[in-house]
């Protein structure tokens, strides 16, 4: 193995990748993109490629690619359309290897269907000859694969993902991957990940305490162990707005999707801000480190997952020859108007369809601390509608207080119970109202651990629901239940003193014990009347009726 | 076009064919008015159509009539209107109004061939009230010499019920009349259950004669499916959760309205079908499950 990566004289990457004997589990099942395989060539080692390494890497590859090319492509698009199924897929499928920092890794949740990369317009011509060598090569190894179908098992290992654009050229069936964050109990994905992360100079957050079995796939951290206090981040990798928001977010600091959201998206602006593009790069090949860094400090959510595609729809969208600063404002503009029309316009449309389904007289439930709703209270009141509202909290996190301290400062008449005496106070109440944190294609309101419980009683005693949720939180992935993808909140906040006495102190010590503090919990779609969205009044049914309108849309 | 001139119109068309619905009457009405008209702009027409829809709605106040006037609107303003000249212009839009009123007609016919398959020969059926599209649905179905029996309930306050079971003894179908009360009793007997709508929601149940609701309950718990037959243009934006939600200009008759004081003491003289209950919708679009309804809904106003 060659201390110095010899890519240059790398003629035939795609024999060459084979010998390499670099770990006897590797599968090139899917044509990994032949730059892979000379990166991978110069990591036998594990080590770190200096960016001018990197940058000079991609451009022997691209001028390889270049010679072998014929075709016109159309747009950027299709090229990233084939670049996207085939840069996922090859993660997947090898478990030892390391994508390249411009394909997004698997880290980045797939379940919001994030483009998997996003290389820029200058390597058009090369993306597309890449797609060409990858379907021969794919088609060679698709009898390798078979044969070693067995031996994997794993549900990640499978063929090009179900993005919803298939690589146009490729019969393969279409399956999506598991993203990394719901597969933490499979070792092998987690060596990936910690190498890619290590190559990225992002710290690997461990895992905390005992997990009830059935959510042992998923992560549970520490909120006393911050990422930020293992390792300095240096800047160059990490902007600084990231690290702060990270930290924020794993503190619970910033919480609730809208608040995340729009965190999120003045972070980028700022990093957008203090961008300068070194010669050759672009942007969008940084951006998959900063989601890294921030799915360890706390996996993202479905809206803020929308928001980042956006983002990188918008960078793509620039053409490469617009000046930097141009270009630089530009996107700042698309993300200004990105909060202004879906969040804030949103709520204002919301409220006011929201209006008409208040009535005088009306008691209203609500749950935790939706920003969405309480602006739906506060506006129904300025306009004079007389009601009272219900507020029900649950431990450990107690939302409802400061939903409760929000309402009462407008004059508006509340209730405070906790969620075990809500089929107590039910019978009183007229109509529920409920936050969302996502709505899935199947219909289904992924929402604060307890909604789905509030859903159930409300629908024993025939009391409408109607949940508020913004378009942009629409997202295309599909749930059953709870358990497959959530996430596990620090175990130690279900710990309390009470009259001195702390009984769960040492929880650690019964090894028998495990104590779960889950997040969200996923509400089927007969418990809900009504969705109001800022395209209107629709139930539950149509989420993906909406969906495929947005689709069309863009 | 001033409003008497426009409200006798309406009454006379309503007269001349007794069989048509309201809605369709309706539009005829908004043809005529708009062939009158003598605006100047576009925007102007828009709302003085609109102003005709909303005094036809408060002659016969029937949930039909307003969706139908809106579809009406929506659908001839659905053209490129670019034209230089207005007359060109109101000539498209008079010219497209033709054509939906045309297709309307045909309505019923399609929905009657989309229904009497689900009619099998030897069929007990239950249906309430007196519905000019189950009327026709049940006289294709006897056209396809299906034997088939009938109980239609008498539907109270007006025993419209008793006029559906004069027609079909004219049809020769064997019709029994129940009580409003009976219907629980008599659900054993039956394999299905067909009613017409006033309006369709958008949450995919239905708006019609008050006794729906509860027929809906009884087949739900009873295990019979419960069909639906409505025209398209019966879908109208509203999302009721619940029978108190249902805007009170729909409940009452339109002469109620405008002469009672206290309408708390008035028997509304329609409910609200939540869409768990519905089994079906045939309409001129097709079957629709109760949750296509909004799809359908989307594609035609959006």
């Amino acid at each position: 193995m060659s201390a110095e990566p010899s890519v240059a004289s790398s003629s035939t990457p795609a024999t060459q990748h084979k010998k390499t004997t670099r770990g006897g589990t590797r599968h090139f099942t899917e044509g990994g993109p032949v730059k892979k395989d000379g990166i991978q060539q110069a990591k036998t080692e594990g080590k770190e490629l200096t960016k001018e390494e990197k940058q000079r890497l991609r451009k022997e590859k691209k001028q390889q690619k270049k010679s072998k090319e014929k075709k016109d492509e159309k747009a950027s698009q299709e090229s990233e359309k084939e670049k996207k199924p085939v840069s996922s897929a090859s993660p997947a499928s090898q478990p030892p290897t390391q994508p390249i920092t411009p394909k997004a890794p698997s880290a980045v949740p797939t379940l919001v269907p994030v483009p998997a990369s996003e290389t820029p317009a200058p390597a058009d011509k090369p993306a597309k000859s890449k797609a060409e060598m990858k379907a021969e090569r794919r088609a060679r190894q698709e009898a390798e694969r078979a044969s070693k179908q067995g031996k994997k098992g794993e549900v990640g290992q499978q063929a090009a993902p179900g993005k919803p654009k298939a690589p146009p050229s490729e019969l393969q069936p279409v399956v999506k991957r598991l993203p990394e964050h719901v597969q933490v109990d499979n070792p092998e994905v987690l060596k990936k990940l910690a190498k890619k992360l290590e190559r990225q100079q992002i710290p690997l957050r461990s895992d905390y305490g005992y997990k009830v079995s059935l959510f042992s796939h998923l992560h549970q951290y520490s909120r006393k162990a911050p990422l930020t206090q293992q390792l300095s981040i240096p800047s160059t990798v990490i902007h600084p707005a990231i690290v702060r928001l990270g930290l924020q977010y794993s503190q619970g600091i910033v919480a609730g999707s809208n608040a995340r959201s729009v965190a999120l998206l003045h972070a980028f602006k700022q990093v957008i801000r203090d961008y300068t593009t070194p010669p050759n790069e672009e942007l969008s090949r940084d951006l998959p480190n900063q989601f890294n860094f921030l799915n360890q400090c706390r996996p993202l959510s479905a809206s803020m997952g929308n928001a980042i595609k956006y983002i990188k729809k918008e960078i793509s969208n620039i053409p490469s020859q617009c000046k930097e600063e141009e270009a630089k404002s530009k996107l700042l503009n698309c993300i200004d108007r990105y909060i202004d029309e879906k969040i804030n316009l949103a709520a204002k449309a919301i409220a006011k369809s929201s209006i008409e389904k208040i009535s005088d007289g009306d008691v209203i439930l609500v749950y935790g601390c939706s920003s969405l709703v309480n602006h739906i209270l506060c506006e129904a009141f300025e306009k004079n509608r007389k009601f009272r509202v219900i507020v029900v909290d649950s431990r450990p996190r107690l939302e409802g207080r400061e939903a409760l301290r929000r309402l009462v400062q407008r004059g508006i008449s509340c209730t405070y119970v906790l969620i075990s005496a809500v089929s107590y106070i039910l019978p009183e109440v007229s109509k529920v109202f409920l936050g969302a944190h996502a709505l899935l294609a199947n219909g289904y309101v992924m929402s604060r651990v307890g909604t789905s419980q509030i859903a159930l009683v409300a629908k024993a005693f025939n009391v409408p629901v109607l949940v508020c949720c913004e378009t942009y939180k629409f997202c295309e992935r599909v749930q059953t239940d709870s358990f497959v993808s959530n996430e596990l909140d620090d175990p130690d906040d279900l710990i309390v003193t009470r009259k001195g006495k702390t009984q769960l102190e040492h929880w650690q010590e019964v090894p028998s014990l495990g104590l779960l503090n889950l997040v969200y919990d996923v509400t089927p779609p007969d418990f809900v009347d009504l969705v109001i969205t800022d395209l209107g009044m629709i139930p539950c049914t149509s989420v993906p009726v909406v969906l495929r309108v947005k689709n069309v849309d863009q | 076009i001033k409003k008497d001139h426009l409200v006798e119109y309406f009454r006379a068309q309503m007269m001349k064919d007794p069989d048509m619905a309201s809605a369709v009457a309706a539009i005829r009405t908004l043809l005529e008015f708009l062939k009158r008209d003598k605006g100047e702009t576009i925007l102007g027409l828009r709302e003085s159509l609109t102003w005709a829809t909303d005094c036809l709605t408060g002659v016969d106040s029937s949930v039909a009539v307003s969706s139908g006037g809106e579809l009406f609107l929506r659908f001839i303003s659905l053209t490129s209107l670019e034209h230089q000249d207005l007359s060109r212009c109101k000539k498209v839009m008079e010219e497209r109004g033709e054509l939906f009123l045309e297709k309307i007609s045909m309505s019923r016919t399609k929905v009657a061939k989309l229904c009497h398959t689900f009619i099998k020969d030897g069929a007990k059926i239950l249906t309430h009230s007196y519905s000019r599209v189950v009327l026709r649905v049940m006289e294709k179905a006897a056209a396809e010499k299906k034997r088939f029996s009938v109980y239609v309930t008498e539907s109270q306050p007006d025993s419209a019920g008793r006029q559906m079971a004069e027609a079909l003894r004219k049809l020769n179908v064997p019709v029994t009349v129940v009580l409003d009360a009976a219907v629980g009793y008599v659900l054993e007997k039956v394999d299905l259950v067909i009613v017409g709508a006033e309006g369709v929601v958008e949450s995919g149940g239905i708006i019609n004669k008050i006794g729906t609701y509860q027929m809906a309950l009884c087949s739900k718990a009873h295990n019979k499916p419960f069909y639906v037959v409505a025209e398209s243009f019966k879908f109208v934006r509203l999302y009721p959760l619940n029978q108190q939600d249902v805007p009170d200009k729909f409940k009452y008759k339109a002469d109620t309205l405008k002469t009672v004081q206290n309408l708390s003491e008035e028997h509304p003289m329609i409910d609200y079908t939540p869409p768990s209950l519905i089994t079906l919708l045939f309409t001129d679009l097709g079957v629709l499950t109760p949750s296509a309804v909004s799809d359908e809904l989307i594609k035609l106003y959006l």
